[in-house]
């Protein structure tokens, strides 16, 4: 007996609706956030990811609007991400309904930002979202690993992994890592990317990015995450969080 | 028969909005606040808590926390703690080398767990104790933890005016830890019931329908 492997499936959301396509035919408004987390949480979700991808400043407000609306009828763990700049940002969020913030960009700016979060909220609701890549070539970290901005297109010259361990240390309590060589692929998760985060960090471990079919996910909880997050594969139906639960239980990993 | 009241303590910790909603949705007459009459008159008091121990223990003095448990457990009126709201309840937490004091409701000591991932962040199994009320219907559901923090010895057997030993519940991460206590009045559990899906709705309906 012990703990789970969490599934979690993450929703981008523009403005207050959900965008990258939802294929729930039975869903009256499947752009609707607090409709899709209900539906996921029916399904078996572990926990719940919101991305705020929203491009305009004048429209972050609904984002809380958004986490309040879910966090009244959803009673599973809630994190918000993206556009997150500030611990008044966190501390919104917080009271909107949300259980944990992940920090991506706004990190990388002000490292401090994860310590004053912690400081203020506790470790276990500051979430690390790194988006890494192999680093292409001209670009040269330890690991072979650089954290990227604005969605992969712009390197940092950053050591994932290492960034990866500051990052715990100034108070991070769990690592969202995204891979952004695998993110799209549909070919499975980085392995050698979580194996290599998993070696130096003691905090908990969501792996993201290449999930595409039912045998992505043991590997990945193989090579070391605590948590396997997916999109569009379950937007889709292609997958549906039960069956991941099923495959993963098969192969002898606690799953609720 | 109206619904139970229900004061969920409102001193400046996190995410309330969860506990408030779960309680309704059970039955509870939900009030979020800090005022002190309305504490000590609600059916049920319960004490939340996120974060350091240290912050939670300074905010749950500022409202005079500490006097509403007393005053209500002397008068064998409920009270149920939630995550660091359990934690409180013991003598003292030690986080980061700080020794805090609790509200040394129950003897023992919050230390940090040793395993070999923290915060202890999922859903766990609980050996729910033989006899619990709290548990009736979940028995082997499992309950969402996030935690490094935690209770690792149980060492109060005083019966209640029924003759019961306090019942404790266990959890293992690393080792075995008390996921829940539910020792006359006073109950309490490290996990987030209103963060546990049914299963945790069903939990905090148990207590709200015993405030009854």
């Amino acid at each position: 007996m012990s703990l789970s492997i969490r599934v979690i499936p993450c929703l981008d959301v523009d403005a207050g609706r959900v965008v990258k396509g939802v294929n729930f035919l039975d869903l009256r408004d499947a752009g609707d956030p607090v409709a899709l987390a209900a539906r996921y949480n029916a399904e078996g979700a572990d926990e719940l990811i919101f991305l705020d991808i929203t491009a305009s400043s004048s429209d972050r407000s609904t984002m809380y609007d958004v986490v309040s609306r879910t966090a009244e009828s959803v009673f599973i763990p809630l994190t918000v991400g993206g556009g997150v700049r500030a611990v008044d940002d966190f501390d919104r969020l917080l009271r909107a309904g949300a259980d944990k913030v992940s920090l991506n960009t706004a990190a990388l700016n002000d490292p401090d930002l994860l310590r004053d979060a912690a400081e203020r909220f506790g470790s276990q609701c500051v979430v690390l979202s790194i988006d890494a890549r192999r680093c292409p070539e001209g670009v040269f970290t330890e690991s072979g690993f650089e954290v990227t901005t604005h969605g992969g297109r712009r390197s940092t010259g950053i050591d994932a992994v290492k960034w990866a361990i500051e990052g715990t240390a100034l108070g991070a309590g769990e690592i969202l890592l995204n891979s952004m060589d695998a993110d799209g692929t549909k070919e499975g998760y980085d392995l050698a990317l979580i194996e290599m985060v998993r070696r130096e960090v003691t905090v908990p471990i969501i792996a993201s990015g290449g999930a595409g079919k039912l045998d992505d996910f043991v590997p990945a909880v193989v090579a070391g995450a605590d948590a396997v997050l997916a999109a569009s594969v379950f937007h889709f139906g292609q997958l549906r969080i039960d069956e991941v639960k099923q495959t993963l239980a098969n192969a002898d990993f606690p799953v609720r | 028969m109206n619904a139970p009241s229900v004061v969920l303590l409102d001193y400046g910790s996190g995410n309330l909005r969860s506990a408030h909603r779960a309680l309704e949705q059970v039955g509870a007459d939900v009030s979020v606040t800090a005022d002190l009459d309305a504490a000590l008159e609600a059916d049920g008091l319960l004490v939340p808590g996120v974060g350091a121990y240290d912050a939670c223990m300074k905010g749950i003095r500022s409202v005079r926390g500490d006097m509403m448990v007393d005053r209500r457990l002397a008068g064998g009126r409920p009270v149920m703690g939630i995550c660091v709201g359990l934690q409180v309840m013991f003598d003292q937490g030690v986080e980061h080398g700080i020794e805090t004091e609790g509200l040394g409701e129950w003897p023992g000591v919050v230390e940090q767990l040793e395993a070999p991932v923290l915060p202890h962040m999922g859903w766990n199994t609980v050996r729910v104790a033989p006899g619990s009320t709290l548990f009736e219907g979940v028995v082997g559901e499992r309950f969402y933890f996030v935690h490094s923090y935690a209770v690792r010895n149980w060492e109060f057997e005083a019966r209640d005016k029924n003759q019961k030993v306090p019942r404790v519940s266990w959890s293992h991460h690393g080792e075995d830890f008390v996921a829940a206590v539910e020792n006359g009045p006073l109950v309490a559990t490290q996990f987030h019931p209103e963060k546990s899906g049914d299963a945790g709705l069903h939990l905090l309906e148990n207590w709200v329908k015993s405030l009854r």
